[in-house]
């Protein structure tokens, strides 16, 4: 036999759409807190990303950093007898060296700002700049080249490719511009070679900030890892994962950025929760004879809770949706600026699931009302 | 449904009252029994008792092999949902739903959820000559309409025992015997009693049997003016 839909869902939609001004006092209070959290934890997210792009895009099993370093930005010096060293352990394949470092730019206009140079390799593809959008890695060959992200055009005071700067004191050429690979420190990344970005930073020629180590595949990483480590003394090996760790530990609750975001997305869903309660409690306090007649006829508790919940749900549902859509258009909006707001399929999921359980959590105190309801008190009225 | 020697107390402390003094009655298929009695005589409380919504403080109530004294108030829910069908005073349908659904409800609170219950819900609205007003809101319909869809919802799940609470008293005269019309052709078929709270006495002659309460005791057991014609 064919279901038919049950009641329960039929009864809460139409308590839900029957007073529309409270349905849409339901949906600002959804959407206003759905929204604030995707921005938060879109920010949070893009924050996390940028601050470990670089350790992301590695091709490293292994990184060699100076000891205790936070983040990839903190830039101490190795002096380079840690690629010697790593060379000699059984097991690692290669020895990356990366050079990275604070140092100032001097506009073409004049004027000056502080950047981080990035000395790569260009022959090995352990970390290549990304998103190219003018040139290629292949023009670091000409000399004096460097790449440039668009997004700093103006802080670094020029317009595109073939322009000429300087980097303490040395002429620099832009050769290649990328699109939004920037760096939470807020000064740009300036990617060139190892030497170039040696003498930049007034490095020696063996010295790197890094030594990036790659692992051959027959070998097991934490034996390399020990073996290694066992070698080092002014330097510690770590993995992807801790430099990731360390770095977000920095940034992100170091300087309070994380927790501030992360407890804007908190204040959110109390607010929503609020709202959705208060409004939930008022239209079950207005149907509450309803209520009553139900239990007369001999509805359970749980039956009038399941009118509540589905309430809950599909409040959830509709104030999602619209909130979803707006965060789409936030994500579309900031796509280009500094910080853009990312949203994934496992953000969308969360905020989904969050929806739910913040409208089935602000159901309660409407589901405590009910179940002291008395069915008495639908007789002589 | 029997009740034997039930005793009803309400309220707390100096203001407590003894509802009912030890009430003891019958109720059988097929008969259509009216329980009058002036305000405050006690025939709301003995309904509510009857209907296990209220526990007696004393005696029992048995209804389809159940005894509801001392059980629990989920327990009593089930005994209605199963056996009895009610019928308010002020109709206590659901304004959002139809009247199909209205009449649906003690079916899906059964959990009979399939198209076999709109099919009952239909039969129940024929059976008290609303056919037609299968998809009405309760704003749609007049009173006289209104009180003959909660009858539908009180018989849809063909209950052993159907009690009503001054089903007439927010109708003109003639819905009100119009309506006590449908409920004494429910009473023709032995598989229901019905049980109707009244004052007017207009309605008596629909009566099989008529109960009287005065002071919270039964003071009265008669053959009704139907059963004499």
């Amino acid at each position: 036999m064919l279901p038919a839909i049950p009641l329960t869902l039929t009864l809460a939609s139409r308590n839900l759409f029957h007073d529309r001004i409270r349905f849409v006092a339901t949906m600002i209070g959804i959407v206003f807190s759905i929204v604030l959290v995707t921005v938060q934890l879109g920010l949070y997210l893009s924050c996390s990303r940028m601050i470990t792009a670089m350790i992301d895009r590695a091709r490293a099993d292994l990184w060699i950093v100076p000891l205790n370093a936070k983040s990839f930005e903190d830039t101490a010096v190795l002096e380079g007898e840690e690629r010697f060293r790593a060379f000699a352990i059984p097991g690692v394949a290669d020895v990356i060296s990366l050079v990275s470092g604070f140092t100032t730019w001097r506009k073409p206009d004049g004027g000056t700002t502080v950047v981080i140079v990035v000395g790569i390799d260009p022959d090995h593809t352990a970390l290549r700049p990304w998103n190219f959008v003018e040139g290629s890695l292949d023009d670091l060959a000409t000399p004096d080249g460097v790449i440039v992200d668009r997004s700093y055009f103006n802080r670094l005071g020029i317009t595109g490719v073939g322009q000429r700067a300087e980097i303490t004191g040395l002429r620099v050429r832009v050769v290649a511009v990328t699109n939004l690979v920037r760096s939470f420190t807020t000064s740009p990344f300036i990617f060139t070679t190892l030497e170039r970005a040696r003498h930049f930073v007034r490095a020696g020629s063996n010295n790197s900030t890094y030594f990036l180590i790659q692992v051959s595949p027959a070998a097991n990483i934490d034996e390399v890892r020990a073996r290694l480590a066992s070698y080092l003394t002014d330097a510690e090996v770590i993995t992807p994962e801790e430099f990731r760790n360390r770095s977000l530990e920095t940034w992100l609750y170091g300087t309070g950025a994380g927790a501030g975001l992360i407890g804007g997305a908190i204040l959110g869903i109390i607010v929503g929760t609020v709202i959705v309660a208060q409004i939930l409690y008022s239209s079950t306090k207005d149907h509450l004879s309803e209520f009553a007649t139900l239990r007369a006829i001999g509805s359970s508790a749980s039956y009038i809770h399941r009118v509540i919940l589905w309430q809950a749900f599909l409040s959830a549902v509709i104030g999602f949706s619209i909130a979803a859509m707006i965060g789409l258009i936030i994500t579309r909006v900031t796509a280009t600026t500094a910080v853009p707001v990312i949203m994934t399929p496992l953000l969308t999921l969360g905020l989904f699931i969050l929806a739910v359980v913040m409208c089935a959590l602000s159901a309660v105190s409407a589901i405590v009302k009910v179940t002291r309801i008395d069915p008495a008190a639908v007789f002589n009225r | 449904m029997e009740a034997i020697e039930i005793v009803k107390l309400l309220g707390e402390g100096a203001g407590q009252v003894m509802a009912l003094k030890g009430v003891s009655m019958t109720l059988a298929g097929g008969q259509l029994t009216l329980l009058m009695g002036p305000s405050g005589s006690g025939k709301t409380t003995l309904l509510l008792v009857l209907g296990c919504i209220l526990s007696p403080n004393s005696g029992a109530v048995r209804i389809g092999g159940h005894t509801t004294t001392g059980v629990q108030p989920e327990e009593l829910a089930k005994v209605r949902r199963q056996h009895i069908g009610f019928i308010f005073q002020s109709y206590h349908l659901f304004p959002t739903l139809r009247a199909e659904e209205n009449v649906r409800l003690p079916l899906d609170v059964r959990g009979e959820r399939t198209l076999a219950a709109l099919a009952k819900a239909q039969r129940a609205l024929t059976a008290v000559g609303l056919p037609h007003k299968f998809r009405s809101f309760p704003r749609d319909l007049s009173g006289g309409e209104q009180q003959r869809v909660a009858i539908a919802r009180a018989i849809v799940g063909n209950p052993s025992v159907i009690l009503a609470d001054e089903p007439t008293a927010a109708l003109d005269r003639e819905n009100g015997l119009a309506i006590m019309g449908v409920l004494a052709d429910i009473a023709k078929d032995p598989a229901h009693a019905v049980f109707v709270v009244a004052h007017d006495p207009q309605i008596e002659r629909f009566a099989d049997r008529i109960l009287r309460i005065e002071d919270g005791r039964l003071v009265g057991d008669e053959q009704g003016s139907k059963r004499l014609n």
